[in-house]
């Protein structure tokens, strides 16, 4: 049956083709720009860490004095070189890491390249463990490397490429600040989007080139980025003693009682620092998830949104135009589905009939939006922000584009199809 | 022309008439939200920063490893640009507007208060009003033997008490003391105060990340930066000569010390336009949404009046045989689509205020001012008159012979 209603949907879409082709093209559009932008939105609001998103915590303190205090306010939103310490050193989850983002002169070894500033991570051993980094050639370093201040560094494979073209560079030799460190890994390709574990750094940036151990880089003043908050003395030469938050600190902790575990710690290092007159609020500390943070911080820009409420505004207009032309369309064929109707074909066949010829116009509206989503994504690709380059059609928002598009038209063809129901047979016979 | 007729056509075509006002409402009321926020974002774009923009360039560089004299580096460094040809003034300044890069404090107009009046951003740099080209309005510019060393005053912050002055902003003047003069008046930076001794005209904040509201909150401190606390340098010259002054900086800071990086060398027109092209962007997407949702509406439009010039065939050529002359059945559908259309933008109307709401809500934007309205109104009305006009033809070149024709 569903095959004679194919059928006759091909031959009525065929015999009036500037009324199909406004549907198509209507149909197209709004799922186009709808695809388009939700596209954008999914890349942007995914899961940088798929499988552990859900163990990776993000603590929260706050060491700042009185001056300004008000209660229920958030806690800053980094720590502080003695707290990331402390609590790095207390070792209360499965793996732990301090870090912060900066820049560093690298100075290559071969004189064809001029020196360059590279964007790093000082950071220590847990890291690549916790995040899963993938390693390409050798590995991180250790926690002995971290206390012994060991001059190594890990190279991301781009960088790899540009210094060493591609080869196992382990064991060589990387001037960078005029200093030598010593090559212990190199990573494969890795790219958590957004770029979770700093913000600061931008949220959707490409990650950094470099990593080197914080105790080091700190130690050599190396540039750091990002943002430094500060209260009371604030801001001074030694960022070790400054009152000054500037650090993220990361834990691993896998089951729900280690949570709670956790933030219990918490409250009791910020008791306890009270105790000791170096905390002066109430205790205030977090621990979001990867997933809580990247919401907490509102990652998605407001654009994106409001360019998702805009296309899917287009798209009601669209569906809206859509069901006009097919009632006007179905209404026209009055006499046809009144001979139907009066050779027996029941109200129940026409509507599956009808609805046949919505879903044709779906598909084929469907195929024109997904490829105006391409064009659209490139599009999306030649603008300047920095996630412009992730734009990408995956098969999960393909397969969507054409789900999106039947559905809607379907549903669009709901209205007409059953006015066109209710055309008495009688009457359309007898006025031909 | 009497719509009574037309009225009672309407009501026994219910739904393709409810669908098209429908349609003709959220166009409008998209449209008239989509032109506020191209006119919100095109305004952004034209901010004013204050500063003489098209005559200043900025060459940023750091250093590799620590320079041994950085006082003494910035000094030379300042005077190899200054001999550049066509270079009119120099400076060696923390932040400049547009680069996102930015440093900022919490000030109280008392000490005892225990919450901070207001955040602000601090420029520093020996001769930055000059070069920057900002505005004196009152009081006067720092004199040389005003400037400290931030070198100094990092190593030591006994001397932050000695920073005695600063010029702000008329915004952040207004901000603080309404209606009356900063001259003279005192801001506390934690425990040490500054006395206010000019006023700018405008100097905008290298960042706006803390919302364009507080754009203007600036605050410019007599403070000499070295090579290693400071790497940005802002030569002013000549807008004709602005590319080759940058070649010859970049070129002369790197004879000045072989040690460093050049990151950066871009006029501050280029700087500003990266800084908006977010902005221009969104703008661009929105027109070209208007201008899809305008035809899609107007396809629609002359789709469903075609359909029903067919249906009403029989009528019209009825009533072209009545005596009715071809005119007469233009302005039918020409006021059968104004009546719809009306219908629909006082829908539509009241849709954009929804809409606004909900935006002003979600998205800090402003309300919707009211000349907005009739910008949707009159592009949808033009739109129906002439999406109908096509199939109006064609129904008054109906011949009355049809009357006498059984179909």
């Amino acid at each position: 049956m569903f095959g004679y209603y194919l059928d006759l949907a091909l031959r009525s879409l065929k015999r009036n083709r500037a009324l199909t082709a406004l549907m198509v093209l209507a149909i197209a559009l709004g799922i186009g720009a709808s695809m388009t932008t939700l596209t954008v939105l999914h890349v942007l609001s995914g899961d940088p860490i798929p499988g552990k998103s859900g163990k990776l915590f993000y603590p929260q303190l706050d060491p700042q004095d009185m001056d300004g205090y008000k209660p229920h306010d958030d806690p800053p939103a980094q720590v502080s070189w003695i707290d990331g310490m402390a609590l790095l050193h207390a070792k209360r989850a499965r793996y732990q890491a301090l870090m912060t983002g900066g820049a560093v002169p690298i100075q290559p070894a071969q004189s064809a390249l001029d020196p360059f500033f590279e964007d790093a991570r000082y950071t220590t051993a847990d890291f690549f463990p916790m995040f899963d980094v993938p390693f390409l050639y050798g590995r991180g370093w250790s926690a002995a490397d971290d206390e012994a201040g060991a001059r190594v560094a890990v190279l991301s494979r781009e960088l790899n490429d540009k210094l060493f073209g591609g080869k196992d560079s382990t064991g060589q030799t990387l001037r960078m600040d005029d200093v030598a460190f010593r090559i212990v890994g190199v990573l494969d390709s890795w790219r958590p989007t957004p770029h979770f574990y700093d913000l600061y750094a931008g949220s959707y940036s490409s990650g950094e080139g470099v990593f080197v151990p914080l105790t080091v880089a700190t130690d050599l003043k190396f540039a750091h980025n990002g943002s430094t908050d500060c209260w009371g003395k604030g801001m001074s030469d030694d960022l070790k003693t400054a009152t000054c938050t500037w650090l993220q600190f990361w834990v691993q902790l896998d089951t729900p009682a280690e949570v709670a575990a956790y933030k219990e710690f918490l409250l009791n290092y910020s008791r306890e620092q009270k105790a000791l007159g170096r905390f002066q609020r109430p205790p205030n500390v977090r621990l979001h998830d990867v997933m809580g943070w990247l919401d907490f911080n509102k990652v998605v820009p407001s654009d994106v949104h409001l360019q998702v409420w805009l296309a899917l505004g287009f798209l009601l207009v669209c569906l809206v135009n859509t069901v006009g032309l097919m009632l006007a369309k179905f209404l026209r064929r009055s006499g046809e589905l009144g001979v139907r109707r009066a050779l027996g074909a029941s109200r129940r066949s026409l509507f599956a009939q009808l609805l046949t010829e919505a879903g044709v116009v779906g598909l084929v509206g469907g195929t024109g939006g997904l490829l105006l989503a391409l064009l659209g994504l490139w599009l999306v690709r030649t603008q300047p922000s920095d996630y412009a380059a992730l734009a990408h059609l995956d098969l999960p928002m393909l397969l969507a584009t054409f789900a999106f598009a039947v559905v809607a038209t379907t549903l669009a063809g709901l209205l007409p199809a059953w006015r066109a129901c209710l055309i008495p047979p009688a009457l359309q016979l007898k006025s031909n | 022309m009497d719509i009574r007729p037309i009225l009672s056509t309407l009501r026994r075509h219910k739904i393709p008439a409810l669908l098209l006002i429908l349609e003709i409402a959220l166009t409008c009321a998209i449209v008239c939200n989509a032109v506020f926020l191209i006119g919100q974002r095109l305004e952004r774009d034209k901010m004013a920063s204050g500063v003489a923009e098209h005559e200043l360039v900025q060459v940023q560089v750091a250093n590799i490893g620590r320079p041994a004299d950085a006082k003494a580096r910035a000094q030379e460094d300042l005077a190899r640009l200054r001999r550049i040809p066509g270079v009119t003034a120099v400076a060696l300044v923390n932040q400049v507007p547009f680069t996102n890069s930015s440093s900022n404090t919490s000030i109280k107009l008392d000490p005892a208060q225990k919450l901070p009046t207001l955040n602000a951003t601090m420029y520093m740099g020996e001769g930055l009003i000059d070069t920057f080209g900002v505005r004196m309005v009152a009081g006067r510019d720092f004199n040389a033997d005003e400037y400290l060393d931030f070198d100094d005053m990092k190593s030591d912050p006994n001397l932050q008490s000695k920073v005695g002055s600063l010029v702000i902003t008329q915004a952040l003047a207004e901000r603080l003391w309404p209606g009356e003069s900063a001259l003279g008046k005192k801001i506390y930076l934690g425990d040490t105060s500054v006395r206010v001794i000019g006023v700018v005209q405008a100097l905008i904040r290298p960042s706006l990340s803390n919302g364009d509201g507080t754009a203007q909150w600036t605050m410019i401190f007599p403070l000499r930066m070295s090579a290693a606390s400071a790497s940005r340098y802002v030569l002013r010259a000549a807008p004709g000569q602005r590319a080759r002054v940058l070649g010859d900086a970049a070129k002369a800071l790197r004879v000045a010390d072989p040690h460093r990086i050049v990151l950066s060398k871009k006029t501050l027109d280029d700087i500003r336009s990266d800084f908006f092209r977010n902005d221009r962007a969104m703008a661009g997407i929105l027109v070209s949404v208007i201008i899809a949702l305008l035809i899609v509406t107007a396809l629609g439009i002359v789709g469903l009046a075609s359909f029903w010039v067919a249906q009403r065939r029989r009528t019209i050529g009825v009533r072209r045989a009545l005596g009715a002359t071809r005119r007469n059945i233009l302005n039918y559908f020409q006021t059968e689509n104004f009546l719809l259309a009306t219908i629909g933008i006082a829908l539509g109307m009241v849709l954009a205020y929804a809409i606004n709401l909900f935006l002003m809500l979600h998205y800090e934007l402003p309300r919707l001012p009211a000349v907005y309205f009739p910008v949707g109104a009159i592009a949808l009305w033009l739109i129906g008159q002439l999406a109908v006009l096509g199939p109006a033809l064609r129904a008054a070149a109906v011949p009355p012979v049809v009357a006498t024709r059984s179909v």
